[in-house]
């Protein structure tokens, strides 16, 4: 077979060509072939099979934390009074920030035309989806009385009751509820056309029926991309805003309040910020197995890997900045329970917390400099995983940590996980790998059309 | 009498927990969490049934649950049982499984005489404790006492309790209480026992009762007084004890060599400038705590700007108390030292010529100090020593009182009521010796737990064991009904009639509040059985006590107006008239070395005092003053020792007597005197019930009956060993935030406030919603708590609990961080860690006007209401608890889990019907006792008048004997609460933060630096 042998030779070669955004010797019909193959061959590695059975047992373990959360309460939890806010809500910020990065891939640097993001979007928005679920159920699940919680929809009642607008847990639900819906939309508006393609090439009936439907009738006529083009990019620039305000409304639940800590201006472009460091992060760690895996290190190349870690090693730059700044504007506020929060964010129970968090956080993300450890898919990895945990670390820090010592030393606590409080984590984060492993087996993880896109542009270029 | 039906509810409803008595010994894990069904094991049920086949059982059931007794119980059942069909509860063990109801529940007939369904009704009766007897006023909410208040009549209350008081209510209700008579463990009859006792009376009847032995707790009653007299007719050669852990032996014998007379000093504290106390609690462990608090913070009342001429305090004690939190001049010092601290005292005043040498040079300083102010008061000075002292103190401290004129003024020697049994730790060491010599026979013990808290060496337990015949009287199957053969049902002070005499000789009668909720009997019909009437009732034999001695010439008149006042115009202890200078005592000896040698002494817990409230849920919850320690009795040990002995707070240690040894853990407590030890009594109960078993340690054992509560000299070892304690507040400082302002006597005369606390108020206008505007009512509600009086003695903490239903969250809920109190007392450390400065601060709700809990409610839960109030519409609330993250005073509780005990039944009845008892997932909190509000302005509406001030009083305030509390209408220009919050005194805790609270505080007139100030304020 002397063309599979060429194109081996050209991937061998074109790995000294890490600014390309699509190997050479991808053809239409491979791309086309290699990612449709993915979901229609049916047969999928043991490594699909182990990753989502552990996704799928800590799911079961997470089914069973709220089931027995639902019948005994939050007090199986480690929080009390002072910390009456614990993993629930660290788990959630770190969610929802961890949602940010779909989005902003898929509107923001669409509009800046940013040609690097076309082979990526589709699995960060799918993983933004599945993080803002993963989000969007902590705040139900930390309820004292979560069959209540329809009480901060401001829904037409009997009694006349509406939400309390002030509260900035009112303004979370519309921002949460608000960028879920767009965040779908925007996700299944660009899945259209890669359905029409499976649908073409599904060979079950049941797959040509499923994606049938799905597809919504597309047949590429030009009217159809037209109408396409003008609806994606109305999505795009709506979504834009949204990826600046989720997070803002966010970090208001902290702002807004009067505890040291937490009453910070700083909060919202810090808290944006941290969103898209994360989620870059988490884009990262479940693309580069699966790039390996699946074999797409030629659709998904060294250029994409590299783009991505210089917007992590930007944003956490600006982290960094907020941790600086936080600590200046303690000191410099001259408030005695600002200064002392800062002095037992360092040195008190938790100190050991935050300089972990610091190492992880800041620190080893420092590596990104380096062209060859953001170029490394094994380095990147590590050192993605890395920011991932310092990002819950950091929310750990801002919720627990300021709460366990306020204003009055007398009413000074502890917070311990129990459990609970684990299971409930892992068991969230099973949840979320169980939708990405389903999603990878279901829909085509990258577009197909515009990866062709990129091919058509290159084939133009060369002749 | 439509309590009935609802007691015999209860009856049914508790026949599960007959005999629940746990196989004591061993500790269990103190896991005491609110009661689940899981504690009723099923074979308690398999050996009901058993028994049922028993004729005998079959007729006690039958009397047990009489016709209709059910109607109440049915439908209660019903729900539980709906209630319990969630499946977790369902796995442990459904009690509520049982038959649908089969009658009808019938309205009343007749309307009973005042009762208006839905308003509580208010009877006065009293308190039998410790040697006296506290005038308490009780709520009844139809038939059901659900509140204890003081009995503002009664000198020895004066409207205000202690946590004690408050503590009694929640043991009626207690469903471990022993239900059953009992012989050697099995259920018996009253005739069966009856037919017991004639047995061993005639026996004893025909030797005079020589081998027969009567211990009894109490001597208050006049009506058992005289029974005891009649008793001792009819067996002249019986011999009565009377038993008392917390006794003061060394009080009445010395008083008695002095005066001829048993009798202990009554102070005088409201004439008394200058007052010194040497190892005394007098304002928490004294039976005239309450008037002495009254009359002590009546002197340190620094509010008004007219206030001059405030008392002085020095205390001298080996562990912060109360009393000592109190003090101006606080020497923490071993207890041994005492003695020679007294002389010091005495021969700097010129009282003796003696000279004694003191090594430590602060107890000289401290000496000295109190030398030179007690010359410049002669005769409004007063000194005082407490219980722990030996005679030898007591005899010094009288002839100085005698020698600075201050006897008759200041110092008063009340007689002690009731018959001249030996002092208790006298009588029960002679009662040891008669039973270890076989001269006993029968022993009847009424009341008390003897077997429990009496010195361990004279081993009461393993001899009574083996005792012909012994009765055990109790409230609970406890230790000493284990080892007794009958064992008989008390009936609670609130189910029985009695009288009892209180340490100044006010005399009241003891009304019962509701029908006995079990088949208990009372002393009274005891005693009796033993005179030979078997069925008597104790109603008719106080009544007829009463009629034959009281000599009332319209003695129904007169007995009803005695029900109404509670307090009798009689007085049963007189003062005895003392003359003369007294003579100087023998010097006392030193005992030891302190500064070698560690000290161990003893107290009384503040909580579950001897041991009695252990299986109280509030008692044992309750924070101690100081520690903060709940659910356990650590040894407070000095900073300075933990250092030397290398330990920290949980550290089990090895305590070594010489009579035994003892494990237990320490709690590091600033203030402690450098070399001591101190163990409160009562913990490591093995037969209390559920909820105190196994809880705390048992420190008895080391007790003595030569020894009781110093031992000079004790060895301690670590043991590398841990026990958690569970502590409601971690950190001691202050830490620069100043939520207790104080200020010096200068400043406070002078009207200054030290500048760094003005710069720290707001600005007035600084708000971006302008909350004020809505403040529109006629009444604005706010609360001033004067930290100048407050002694710290956690009865608000009760108080508050028992008003507004507030659940018990165990031991390890509070180790968590969720204990549920809405008023809380906080404290504080100040200056050295070995003897520091003490402050307490009670923190309810600020009712802030500017609340930011409101702010961050999404639901709009807890709001305001015109009046400033912020209030908790638990029905709203959907538990997201932001409220309380945004709450800078943590003053809301949250029902992290189920915490209310809505399943036990008995408990049902002791709830307050005016406040909602809380599901889990809902946030609660202080509301400034809303209900009382409505209810005083829903009368004054009716009335078409004005709302008196101080009309209204929240639960905290009524009961505090200190009046530190007030409460009422900041709009009203002559309130209290407005005058006292136009003092320069007046601060907002955390009031920088812009909450504007309506809770103030009254900033602390320091007490003055050591030594310095003392001089210039002559």
């Amino acid at each position: 077979m002397p063309e599979t042998k060429l194109l081996e030779e050209e991937i061998v070669k074109s790995s000294n060509l890490p600014h390309l955004l699509v190997r050479p010797g991808e053809t239409l019909e491979s791309a086309s072939a290699k990612i449709s193959g993915i979901v229609l061959t049916g047969k999928h590695p043991p490594f699909w099979w182990v990753s989502f059975g552990i996704g799928f047992i800590l799911l079961m373990g997470f089914l069973y934390g709220t089931i027995i959360l639902f019948m005994i309460g939050v007090g199986i939890w480690g929080i009390n009074i002072p910390v009456a806010w614990g993993f629930a809500i660290v788990n959630f910020v770190w969610w929802i920030g961890i949602g940010h990065a779909g989005t902003f891939i898929s509107a923001i640097l669409l509009l800046l035309a940013q040609k690097w993001r076309n082979s990526i979007n589709r699995l960060a928005e799918a993983m933004t989806l599945f993080a803002v679920a993963c989000a969007g159920m902590f705040p139900l699940l930390h309820l004292g009385r979560p069959w209540t919680f329809f009480w901060i929809l401001p829904y037409p009642n009997t009694m006349g009751l509406w939400p309390q607008f002030r509260s900035p847990l009112v303004w979370d639900v519309f921002a949460v509820c608000t960028y879920f819906t767009v965040s779908l939309i925007f996700w299944y508006t660009g899945l259209i056309p890669d359905l029409a393609t499976m649908r073409d090439r599904a060979r079950t009936r049941f797959a040509k029926i499923g994606f049938g439907i799905l597809s919504l009738g597309w047949r590429g006529s030009a009217i159809h991309w037209k109408h396409y083009q003008t609806v994606y990019l109305i999505l795009a620039g709506l979504s834009t805003p949204l990826v600046l305000s989720v997070h803002s409304v966010v970090s208001a639940d902290f702002a807004v309040a009067v505890l040291p800590g937490w009453h910070t201006t700083i909060f919202p472009p810090f808290f944006v910020a941290g969103a898209i460091y994360s989620g870059f992060a988490m884009v990262l760690n479940i693309m580069i197995p699966l790039r390996y895996v699946y074999r797409l290190e030629s659709l998904i190349t060294e250029r994409h890997l590299n783009c991505m870690a210089n917007v992590m090693l930007v944003t956490g730059l600006m982290v960094g900045y907020g941790y600086v700044m936080e600590t200046f504007t303690s000191w410099y506020s001259g408030d005695i329970f600002e200064q002392y929060m800062v002095i037992n964010r360092s040195i008190g129970p938790y100190g050991w917390v935050y300089w972990f968090l610091i190492l992880v956080n800041i620190v080893i993300p420092q590596l990104l400099w380096i062209r060859k450890i953001r170029t490394n898919p094994v380095s990147l990895f590590f050192v993605a995983l890395s920011i991932n945990v310092g990002m819950w670390l950091e929310r750990f820090v801002i919720i627990i940590v300021s709460l366990h010592r306020d204003f009055l030393p007398s009413s000074w606590g502890i917070f311990a996980p129990t459990g609970w409080d684990w299971l409930i984590l892992f068991g969230s984060i099973g949840l979320f790998c169980s939708l990405v492993f389903l999603f990878v087996r279901f829909l085509p993880m990258i577009p197909i059309f515009e990866v062709k896109e990129i091919i058509v542009e290159r084939q133009e270029e060369a002749a | 009498m439509n309590a009935v039906n609802a007691e015999n509810a209860v009856n049914a409803e508790n026949a599960d927990y007959a005999v629940t008595a746990e196989s004591g010994g061993e500790r269990s894990a103190p896991n005491a969490g609110h009661r689940t069904p899981k504690v009723i094991t099923p074979f308690l049920w398999g050996s009901l049934e058993e028994l049922a086949n028993d004729p005998e059982f079959a007729r006690w059931l039958e009397r047990e649950f009489s016709d209709g007794a059910s109607e109440l119980n049915d439908p209660v059942a019903r729900r539980k049982f709906l209630k319990l069909m969630g499946a977790s509860l369902a796995l442990m063990g459904v009690t509520g499984c049982r038959r649908p109801p089969q009658q009808k529940i019938v309205p009343y007939l007749d309307q009973p005489e005042f009762l208006v369904s839905g308003r509580p009704l208010f009877f006065a009766t009293a308190m039998p404790f410790n040697g006296s007897a506290t005038g308490l006023l009780v709520t009844s909410n139809e038939g059901r006492p659900t509140k204890v208040e003081g009995n503002s009549g009664h000198p020895l209350s004066l409207g205000a309790t202690s946590v004690f008081e408050q503590a009694s209510l929640l043991t009626l209700y207690d469903p471990d209480r022993s239900k059953t008579i009992t012989h050697r463990g099995q259920i018996e009859t009253w005739e069966n026992l009856i037919a017991a006792w004639l047995t061993e009376q005639d026996q004893q009847l025909a030797q005079q009762g020589r081998t027969l032995r009567f211990v009894i707790d109490s001597m208050v009653s006049p009506t058992a007084n005289w029974q005891i007299g009649e008793l001792q007719k009819r067996y002249p050669a019986a011999k009565w004890y009377y038993w008392e852990p917390v006794s003061q032996d060394s009080v009445i014998e010395s008083h008695q060599s002095l005066l001829g007379r048993r009798a202990r000093p009554e102070l005088q504290l409201s004439t008394a400038d200058m007052i010194v106390a040497f190892d005394n609690d007098f304002l928490l462990d004294s039976p005239w705590r309450l008037a002495y608090t009254r009359a002590f913070v009546g002197r340190r009342n620094y509010q008004r700007t007219n206030f001059s001429n405030p008392n002085r305090l020095f205390v001298a004690e080996p562990t912060p108390t109360v009393t000592g939190s109190m003090a101006d001049y606080r020497l923490p010092v071993a207890g041994a030292l005492i003695g020679e601290l007294v002389q010091l005292v005495a021969a700097k005043l010129g009282v003796s010529r003696t000279n004694v040498e003191i090594q430590d040079s602060e107890a000289a300083a401290w000496a000295e100090e109190c030398a030179n102010r007690l010359k410049a008061s002669r005769g409004r000075s007063l000194i005082t020593a407490g219980y722990r002292q030996p005679p030898a103190v007591h005899q010094w401290v009288h002839a100085i009182n005698a020698w600075l004129g201050n006897v008759g003024k200041t110092v008063n020697y009340r007689a002690i009521y009731g018959p001249s049994f030996p002092p208790p730790l006298k009588g029960i060491s002679e009662l040891g010796q008669d039973l270890g010599s076989g001269q006993v026979d029968a022993v009847v013990i009424l009341g008390g737990n003897p077997v429990f808290d009496a010195p361990a060496d004279i081993e009461l337990g393993k001899k009574l064991s083996r005792t012909r015949f012994t009765l055990h009287l109790s409230l609970f199957q406890d230790e000493t009904s284990a080892v007794c053969q009958w064992h008989v049902p008390e009936n609670h002070f609130l189910e029985s009639w009695s009288d009892a005499v209180g340490s100044d000789g006010s005399t009241s009668i003891v009304q019962p509040l509701i029908a006995p909720l079990y088949s208990g009997y009372s002393r009274h019909q005891l005693l009796a059985v033993f005179q030979g009437q078997v069925s008597v009732q104790d109603y008719d034999l106080v009544r007829e006590y009463w009629r034959s001695h009281a000599k009332w010439n319209d003695f129904e008149k007169q007995w009803r107006r005695a029900l109404s006042d509670g307090v009798l115009p009689v007085n049963s202890a007189d003062l005895i008239p003392v003359e003369g200078p007294a003579k100087i005592p023998e010097s006392v000896s030193r005992i030891n070395q302190p500064s070698q040698v560690i000290e161990l002494s003893f107290h009384p817990d503040p909580a579950i005092w001897d041991g009695r409230f252990a299986n109280n849920g509030w008692a044992q919850e309750l924070p101690k003053p100081f520690t903060r320690v709940t659910w356990d009795n650590p040894a407070l040990i000095s900073p300075a020792l933990a250092k030397e002995l290398q330990i920290k707070s949980g550290d089990i240690v090895e305590i070594r007597t010489n009579s035994g040894k003892l494990e237990i853990p320490v709690w590091i407590l600033p203030g402690q005197a450098k070399r001591t030890i101190s163990l409160y009594l009562g913990g490591g109960r093995y037969r209390s019930g559920h909820l105190g078993n196994g809880v705390g340690f048992n420190v008895y054992p080391l007790r003595t009956a030569e020894r009781p509560w110093l031992i000079p000299e004790v060895q301690v070892q670590k043991t590398h060993r841990f026990h958690q304690i569970v502590s409601t507040q971690f950190h001691h400082a202050m830490h620069e935030r100043e939520p207790v302002q104080t200020r010096t006597y200068e400043e406070f005369v002078q009207q200054v406030v030290p500048p760094g606390q003005l710069t720290r108020k707001p600005e007035p206008d600084q708000t971006l919603y302008d909350f004020t505007k809505m403040l529109t009512a006629e009444h604005q509600w706010g609360m001033v708590i004067n930290l100048n009086t407050c002694i710290g003695c956690n009865a608000c903490i009760l108080a508050c609990q028992s008003e507004n239903n507030i659940p018990v969250v165990g031991r390890d809920q509070v180790w968590h961080g969720r204990i549920m109190h809405w008023i809380r007392v906080d404290r504080y450390f100040e200056g050295e860690p070995d003897s520091p400065k003490l402050y307490h601060q009670p923190v309810p709700c600020m009712h802030c006007e500017t609340a930011p809990c409101e702010l961050v409610c999404p639901v709009e839960a807890t709001n305001h209401s015109a009046e400033g109030l912020n209030q908790m519409i638990y029905n709203r609330c959907i538990g997201t608890r932001f409220c309380s993250n945004n709450c800078p005073y943590k003053v809301r509780r949250f029902n992290f889990l189920q915490f209310a005990d809505t399943k036990t039944p008995s408990f049902q009845l002791g709830w307050n019907p005016e406040v909602t008892v809380r599901a889990r997932g809902v946030m609660e909190k202080c509301s400034y006792c809303v209900q009382r509000i409505r209810t005083v302005q829903s009368d004054a509406e009716k009335a078409n008048r004005k709302i008196q001030d101080g009309e209204i009083v929240p639960a905290c305030a009524q009961v505090c004997p200190a009046e530190a509390i007030t409460f009422g209408d900041i709009k009203d220009q002559g309130s209290l609460v407005t005058q006292l919050k136009a003092s320069r005194l007046n601060y907002g805790l955390l009031a920088e933060l812009n909450t504007r609270p309506r809770t103030t505080y009254l900033a602390k007139v320091a007490p003055e630096e050591k030594g310095k100030k003392v001089a210039n304020q002559g």
